[in-house]
């Protein structure tokens, strides 16, 4: 069963390290052509422009509001200040004759100070004026967070939508693709593309884009803050960001080279503990258990140093921002608490500063973090426009029309084929299949016996002369028709994860339970399904031990009886199959050829002799065809396969008859 | 099982972690300590226009600054140690136990998996332990911290703090009880996405041949939209959270200058005091943010826990014995005494009551079907399963009775799927056998008919294999695993079924050339295929676990009904 195949991925490093914490250090894949693909993601952002710029509307204001909501604060401190100030002043007396008392008696600080102030000398705090400012600090807030809830809850419907037509497409393109695309292409690779790298692009549009813009706004909007309040202040603050840009810079670089040995070694290990696992019993039986564990040890040694080496170094980059963060937070109360003594600034202003330095460095910081999502969703994005941009199968021309029942006359007229340009394999092939006919396909392991379904099938077009069935030229066909005509039953028998019901009705569209019980019956597969307690309900999934290969193989069979095709291909089963149920698909398979055109690719001697025709191939290439007394009198290709492969048998045969 | 795993693997590093403690336990306290000098600046200095305390206490305060840097850098260097290192230790502890493992247990887990719990879930738990001992040990200590610094600066604004701390945890708990289940929803509509993609690539003939791409396209589009529906719930929960804390956390200083104002006025708080309790609060509305949103790490960490503590925990069914027997004579003889065999929660037995021997100098060739316990039968003999009643016995004695290594020691096997190492051909050849001569090698290769295509091969002998051996074909593939045992000079040959993947001329020649080159060993060999074993010397029919036939060809095409049906099945009606 195919689908148990590919289950496992290689044991490359885990996934996505999260969090904003995480950004840092972890290297990124970079995408080849940066702009090409972010000008095609954004083209598939189209749609959705008219919310993309209310996005952007409501993320600006949101964050000029929260931008705002400090200097709010500031003023509001400013307040309380002037009232405190004032309380300890002397009432009635006016706040010019209060300085000129200070100067008098030499505290001239003091004195500036109360001069930068609103103190009114007697009067406390006015509740009014706070009450005003903080009511619309309030509103302030309140508007900036309703504004960001809008902004992330419309992003999300954005992104979502977005990935949703993406992977709409994906699939759709699956289906558009000829089969050589599939067959050039590793499974697990394109596997990747279309559900990992999609997903990858889902959080990059997600949490990429909007947070982006955000923090982008937010650091230009601190920055005017800051700068507006005290330029001073703010050319303090600047100071520390291409200090820790430095830092940052450093430390990453060191740290990265740590990471790349890190995933180095960690692949190496993972390497090693996927073969010895693989191969455990050869491991023990060849007695290599005590070297496989050294070896292990040694390379997990080898794994520790380099990854605490990279958990160090980009550890350092966090307490190291913190601590330059400190730093600004030390000069900034400093300098501002001498400004505020000289009455050169208001206390609220170096409140409200404390609060905007705060905030600057954060969004840096998250610009980085920020940057290398983007990166490696832009890659993931690469990789899935060059899958969604790969050529596609030749559109089908004008449906020429066949006859409602397959009569199951095939022709090869002449027919040349070649997988690549430069190695001809089938050239001037012909062969005349009248109805009813059978054809044995025979050749050693690897001798290209896939290739004939594939040019019957249309999986593959051919490159000259022409096949016809039933008189017309399978090229004028649709593809659909085409398929209707045939039934294929092949070796890995594909089931997919479902009942044996839904698996066996696989083969007609719209089948009826009795339909699917009457093919059932017809491949011999009702008996068994009856014995299951959820007969054709159970489910076939990953872990399906309760069937057996062979009786797989005869499920496909019954869909193919489903399908209740004009002409059949077939596989004959070599291993894996008991005798019992081996006997049954070939009882199976005799019924299904009943009456029917077929090709078969034999591995039985009963099935070559009765073939009316054999077509022998080898690397690839159709060598000789006739049927069996001409081919062995021929003394060619064919007689030396029959005799080394099935001598034996012969011999067995003479065997037997003996005993 | 996360805190069972980290007890037992923190132990050796106890004292580091108590360090790691203790060093952001001074670190949060000397955080805390910042506003305090600031709100002092404010109400000494600044108040009473003293610049000479503003430089001192900016002195001071840089000087704190500058002792939090080194001793976080201190912390970040022992955590690293403690984590990796337990990583290491995990990593080392896995792989030690998967190597005891018997068959049972690998068929158990499962190759796949094993190697998933032995990487990528020991990283999982190595990444949380990191982010524990950095960032959420220490936010519990500035939450409270902040609290206690919060309340010694004023007691009477401190009732805010039992308003908004549980305010907060009940947005938090709210989006934590609806988010996480609807995370492990989406991952398992990202996993049916993944199949039905997996199928429609590995089964492309499949839905072309029977014209399914519309309902194909169907499955996906139900699949799809689905997930988009669930992801889309998810990220609009979570679109609510930062707002919803935002605003509790800016709510809150509008709170805060509103009553402090009051406490100002009637003279009941300097102001200092209060510039302090607003940083203050937004230290410790921060630090249970991050700790929450650390908190969305634990059930992964745990569910990694989980898997390394199940293979940890589990007993290879191959104990070695406590006080090994070695046989008297090395012999070669293999004997199934009245052998049943039933796997764990198996209904019926694999085998049923077998009695045979295995001759050396002689082949002994196993056939029957799938599912008639072939396979099983050799893991009886190399002690991948133990039998649950008879015994089997090598040079006479039971095998569990043998230390493991000498018994492995005296056999070669040959498993039905091929399985190559990453290397050379020669390393490969020498991996029961490290000091075979090349000579050698090409002598096994010869006998395997492996000797042609390895000439072929650049660099011969030393050519490169890679891993699983998938840059040769199967049939190769199988001769050199075959010629890998050869190497090794066995006195017991298994041969599992190995000679499928052989067209019948290249198995024929095999088998005749190994004729000649085991000599006296044992050789056994499962097959189906009748051809491989007909010229065996002796021939036992399984069906069903029991034998059903025990003789040479001509003798069991007389008395065994089961036999004589295997060879008209594939030689034809006629042949018999």
């Amino acid at each position: 069963m195919m689908m148990m195949g590919g289950g496992r991925r290689p044991g490359g490093p885990g996934g996505r390290p999260g969090g904003p914490f995480m950004g840092l250090g972890t290297p990124v894949e970079r995408s080849k052509d940066f702009r090409g693909t972010l000008r095609k993601l954004v083209a598939r952002l189209r749609p959705e422009r008219l919310l993309l710029v209310l996005i952007v509307v409501l993320g600006s204001a949101s964050v000029g509001l929260n931008v705002i909501g400090p200097r709010l604060a500031g003023n509001a401190m400013n307040v309380i200040f002037d009232g405190a100030i004032g309380r300890n002043l002397p009432a009635g007396v006016p706040k010019a004759v209060v300085i000129d008392q200070l100067r008098a008696r030499g505290q001239t600080q003091l004195a500036d100070m109360l001069a930068a102030t609103n103190a009114v000398p007697g009067a406390g705090i006015d509740f009014g004026a706070l009450g005003g400012i903080l009511l619309i600090a309030v509103f302030v807030y309140a508007f900036a967070s309703l504004f960001a809830w809008g902004q992330a809850y419309l992003m999300a419907g954005v992104a979502q939508r977005t990935v949703f037509g993406l992977r709409r497409d994906v699939e759709e393109k699956l289906g558009r693709l000829p089969l050589r695309y599939f067959d050039s292409h590793a499974h697990g690779d394109l596997l990747s593309r279309v559900t990992n790298d999609v997903d990858n692009i889902a959080t990059t549009l997600q949490q990429g884009l909007s947070q982006l813009l955000t923090s982008f706004l937010t650091v230009i909007g601190v920055l005017g803050m800051m700068l507006w309040i005290s330029p001073l202040l703010a050319v303090i603050s600047l100071l520390t960001i291409p200090l820790s840009l430095v830092v940052t810079v450093v430390i990453a670089r060191r740290s990265q080279k740590q990471f790349i040995a890190q995933w180095a070694e960690t692949g190496a290990l993972n390497g090693h503990v996927d073969q010895m696992h693989s191969g455990h019993a050869l491991v023990q039986i060849f007695g290599r258990r005590a070297s496989a564990i050294q070896q292990f040890n040694d390379q997990n040694e080898r794994l520790y140093h380099a990854s605490f080496r990279a958990q160090f170094l980009s550890g350092i980059i966090q307490p190291a921002m913190f601590f330059l963060s400190n730093l600004n937070y030390v000069g900034v109360a400093v300098i501002g608490g001498f400004r505020v003594a000289s009455g050169a600034m208001s206390l609220g202003d170096v409140t409200a500063f404390i609060a905007y330095s705060r905030q600057f460095t954060m969004p840096l910081t998250q610009i980085a973090a920020q940057m290398n999502l983007l990166q490696s969703g832009l890659a993931s994005a690469e990789r899935v426009f060059e899958f969604l941009e790969a050529p596609e199968e030749t559109p089908d021309r004008v449906p020429a029309v066949l006859p409602p029942v397959i009569a199951g006359h095939v022709q090869f007229e002449q027919v040349s084929f070649r997988y690549l340009a430069d190695t001809p394999l089938i050239e001037d092939f012909s062969l005349d299949v009248r109805s009813g006919e059978t054809v044995a396909i025979v050749g050693p392991t690897g001798a290209g016996k896939t290739t004939m379904v594939n040019l019957l099938m249309r999986f593959y077009d051919i490159d000259d002369g022409a096949i016809r069935l039933d008189g017309v030229e399978t090229r004028e066909l649709p593809r659909d028709a085409v398929r209707r005509a045939f039934g294929m039953v092949l070796q890995d028998s594909w089931l997919f994860a479902g009942t044996i019901r839904d698996n066996i009705a696989y083969g007609k569209e719209g089948a009826t339970m009795d339909d699917v019980v009457a093919a059932a019956t017809a491949a011999h597969v009702d008996p068994f399904v009856r014995t299951l307690p959820e007969g054709y309900d159970t489910v076939l999934d990953e872990d399906a031990t309760n069937i057996s290969a062979g009786q797989k193989q005869l499920i496909t069979i019954a869909r193919a009886f489903l399908a209740n095709p004009g002409i059949l291909i077939l596989d004959e089963a070599t291993s894996n199959v008991d005798t019992r149920t081996e006997v049954l698909i070939q009882q199976a398979m005799a019924r299904l050829r009943h009456g029917r055109t077929s090709f078969v690719i034999a591995h039985r001697l009963s099935t070559i002799r009765n073939a009316d025709e054999i077509v022998v191939m080898d690397k690839g290439r159709i060598v000789e065809q006739g049927s069996h007394a001409a081919l062995l009198e021929r003394h060619g290709f064919y007689r030396d396969l029959y005799e080394s492969q099935f001598a034996e048998e012969v011999g067995a045969e003479t065997l037997a008859l003996e005993a | 099982m996360l805190i069972k795993l980290l007890r037992r693997v923190l132990r050796p590093y106890a004292p580091l972690v108590t360090t790691v403690t203790i060093l952001l336990l001074i670190q949060s306290i000397a955080n805390l300590y910042l506003p305090n000098l600031n709100a002092d600046i404010i109400n000494n200095g600044i108040a009473k226009g003293d610049t000479d305390y503003i430089w001192r206490t900016g002195a001071v305060m840089l000087g704190v600054t500058l002792v939090l840097g080194a001793l976080a850098v201190i912390g970040v260097y022992f955590a690293s140690r403690v984590s990796m290192g337990a990583g290491r230790d995990i990593r080392a502890a896995v792989f030690a136990q998967v190597q005891s493992f018997s068959a049972r247990e690998m068929n158990r887990f499962g190759t796949a998996s094993l190697i998933t719990r032995n990487t990528n879930d020991v990283q999982q738990v190595q990444l949380f332990l990191q982010l524990a001992l950095t960032i959420m040990v220490s936010a519990p200590i500035l939450a409270i911290g902040g609290v206690i610094m919060a309340v010694r600066e004023d007691a009477t604004l401190s009732w805010l703090l039992v308003v908004v701390v549980p305010l907060m945890a009940g947005v938090i708990g709210i989006l934590l009880m609806r988010g996480v289940p609807l995370f492990r929803q989406v991952q398992v509509k990202i996993d049916r996405i993944t199949q039905v993609l997996r199928e429609q690539i590995t089964g492309v003939r499949v839905v072309r041949a029977f014209i399914r791409g519309r309902s194909e396209r169907d499955r996906f589009e139900v699949a799809n939209a689905d997930l988009t529906a669930t992801s889309l719930n998810v990220n609009r929960v979570f679109a609510s959270a930062f707002p919803a804390l935002l605003l509790i956390m800016n709510l809150s200083t509008v709170a805060v200058l509103w009553f402090g104002g009051h406490l100002v006025d009637s003279g009941d708080m300097p102001i200092g005091n209060l510039t302090a309790f607003l940083q203050y609060i937004m230290q410790i509305l921060f630090a249970v943010m991050t700790a929450v949103f650390m908190v969305i790490l634990v059930p992964r960490a745990e569910a990694s826990a989980q898997r390394i503590i199940e293979v940890l925990e589990t007993e290879s069914s191959i104990a070695e014995p406590v006080e090994p027997v070695e046989p008297a004579r090395a012999t070669g003889l293999i004997s199934f005494d009245d052998v049943s065999f039933a796997y764990p929660h198996g209904e019926r037995p694999v085998l049923h009551g077998l009695s045979f021997q295995v001759e050396p100098g002689r082949t002994t060739a196993i056939i029957g079907g799938t599912g008639s316990g072939k396979s099983t039968l050799v893991n009886l003999i190399t002690r991948g399963f133990d039998v649950t009643s008879g015994s089997v016995q090598v040079d006479g004695i039971d095998v569990r009775k043998q230390s493991l290594e000498r018994l492995w020691s005296r056999m070669a096997l040959v498993p039905q799927t091929a399985y190559l190492f990453k290397g050379s051909v020669a390393q490969n050849l020498r991996f029961g056998n490290p000091d075979a001569t090349d000579a050698e090698l090409w002598s096994a290769l010869e006998v395997a008919q492996a000797r042609d295509f390895v000439a072929q091969m650049t660099g011969e002998l030393e050519a490169p294999i890679d891993q699983g051996g998938t840059n040769v074909s199967g049939g190769q593939r199988q001769r050199l695993a075959i010629a890998r045992a050869i190497v090794k000079r066995p006195s017991i040959y298994l041969f599992d079924d190995c000679f499928s993947a052989l067209d019948a001329g290249t198995d024929a020649r095999l088998r005749k050339a190994l004729k000649a080159e085991t000599g006296d060993a044992t050789v056994l060999i499962v097959a189906q295929r009748v051809s491989t074993i007909l010229h065996a010397d002796h021939i036992v029919v399984l069906d069903e676990g029991r034998i059903v036939g025990n003789g040479a060809h001509a003798e069991l095409m007389r008395s065994s009904a089961e036999y004589r049906e295997i060879v008209e099945s594939q030689l034809g009606v006629a042949a018999a």
